[in-house]
């Protein structure tokens, strides 16, 4: 889309329509919450922010070898990785989570070996249970479609390879991974908006995200539509700059021919 | 008098009849089934209207509608669930005093079909959208040649004809709708994951029944992929597979 087919006059009319309204809601409406909670509310931003970037690069490291042993993998391998994501795709992250944190969660303290090593205080928080199911959902979704692009790489670039002599490894990890990723790359920026969509999620198993800290405040100023529009406008910023870092990278990398 | 779940097997937890919670997780599933199938109908509804409306509405029809499937696709179906079961009801209570009517309750059921209904219709417009570009220009023309009412080309011509390039993306919706349906339990609507929750809150049996909730999901979801596939393949038939 060009920029002149952009400022069409009844896009102008809409927009100054879209800013009354947003004006006469910020003078009208009641904001005087806001700053008592804005450390909070930062805070919240941050910690969902983390929770969506790391558990989107640690599910795509998974992705890779589930996308790729369903593609070249021994036969056992592949139908566990089919499995797995099956098992992901067929089921609510809100259920999975829950699996992890109140299920896995209530037998761990029964393991005593578990209660006296290192990891003892990580599993008594919440926040780790949060990355996990996060991470394995995005690594059972983006894991099915890193099979397809790994498959669609073209045979004879990999034929090419193989004829100089490339040894597997180097086939992997020069030729057929970087094409593979360079097909998925125009998706990922909604794979990412899908992923920032599920973390409110993690607010049910006690961690403060964003959504969890309008929670409170809805519960502490007994205020319906202010903090649940301005959440609304949170997520909505959010996904506008992962659209708009998205938009940028894209220009930026060689696309292919 | 409390029943002593402590002593009893996974079969005898799990069975239909109290003292086992067999019972409670299938209307649980049921509820879950009745909210995805409505919320899915009223979304294909919103799909089919948005779509014509994209494709051949005005500009200001086509940018609201443009609107309307990039806020429902950017803010978090647990955020629009928050709005539709407490800001939505108030709302239209408002508005009906205002007008001098009764006011009316919104319970959980009604405020998650709307809420799966709102956000398939965006998904849905975008789907119904790109399969009815598929429908070639010069059987609709055709069919207008006749003389055939818009409706009647829409029904017979482009609808059919669309079909096979929508099923693949009508079907993941379904699986979106039912899986969507889960999110219902965070305002404490009783479908299958909170009913598995508060079994396995009653039970102290956590694993066993959030896990068995995960079963009936995944049987629902594996038999729904078949049916697909079954109508993908009747829909397909005498096509020519590239």
């Amino acid at each position: 889309m060009s920029d002149q087919s952009f400022w069409q006059p009844h896009r102008l009319i809409l927009m100054a329509l879209a800013t009354a309204i947003v004006l006469t809601m910020a003078l009208n409406m009641d904001w005087s919450w806001l700053p008592a909670y804005r450390a909070d509310i930062l805070d919240a931003i941050w910690i969902t922010s983390a929770l969506l970037v790391s558990s989107i690069v640690a599910g795509f490291l998974l992705a890779v070898p589930i996308g790729l042993v369903q593609v070249t993998g021994p036969r056992p391998l592949a139908w566990l990785a089919y499995g797995f994501c099956t098992l992901i795709r067929g089921t609510p992250i809100l259920l999975q989570m829950w699996v992890l944190y109140y299920g896995l969660g209530s037998l761990f303290p029964y393991i005593p070996e578990l209660r006296q090593s290192w990891l003892w205080p990580y599993l008594i928080e919440a926040w780790p249970y949060a990355f996990v199911a996060l991470t394995l959902s995005f690594a059972g979704y983006e894991g099915e479609v890193m099979r397809g692009a790994f498959k669609g790489v073209p045979h004879g670039e990999l034929e090419a390879a193989e004829a100089i002599g490339m040894h597997p490894f180097t086939i992997l990890r020069r030729i057929w991974l970087p094409r593979a990723i360079q097909r998925v790359l125009p998706t990922l920026g909604g794979e990412f908006i899908l992923q920032l969509k599920a973390t409110p999620l993690v607010a049910t198993i006690a961690v403060v995200d964003i959504y969890a800290i309008f929670g409170r405040i809805r519960q502490e100023t007994f205020i319906t539509y202010e903090p649940l529009l301005m959440l609304a406008l949170i997520y909505l910023m959010l996904a506008g700059c992962i659209a708009f870092l998205f938009r940028l990278l894209e220009n930026k990398l060689p696309s292919r021919g | 008098m409390a029943t002593n779940y402590r002593e009893m097997s996974a079969a005898e937890l799990l069975a239909l009849e109290p003292p086992g919670w067999g019972g409670a997780l299938l209307d649980g599933l049921a509820i879950s089934l009745q909210v995805a199938v409505l919320g899915y109908l009223i979304g294909i509804l919103i799909g089919l209207g948005g779509a014509v409306l994209k494709r051949s509405g005005g500009p200001i029809t086509r940018d609201l509608m443009g609107l309307y499937t990039t806020l429902v696709r950017a803010i978090p179906e647990l955020v629009l669930i928050l709005l539709a079961y407490f800001a939505m009801p108030e709302l239209i209570n408002q508005m009906l005093s205002g007008f001098g009517f009764e006011r009316i309750e919104i319970n959980g059921f009604v405020a998650g079909v709307v809420v799966i209904g709102f956000v398939q219709g965006a998904y849905a417009t975008e789907v119904l959208r790109g399969a009815m570009g598929a429908v070639p220009v010069g059987h609709i023309e055709a069919a207008q040649s006749f003389g055939m009412h818009p409706l009647r080309i829409f029904a017979r011509i482009t609808v059919p004809e669309m079909l096979p390039s929508a099923l693949p993306g009508l079907s993941n919706l379904w699986l979106i709708a039912t899986k969507d349906t889960a999110l219902l339990a965070v305002v404490g609507f009783t479908e299958l994951t909170l009913a598995a929750r508060q079994a396995a809150g009653a039970t102290k049996q956590y694993f066993l029944f959030l896990l068995a909730a995960g079963a009936l999901y995944l049987i629902i979801t594996l038999l729904s992929g078949w049916i697909f596939r079954l109508i993908e393949n009747r829909v397909n038939r005498g096509a020519h597979h590239v």
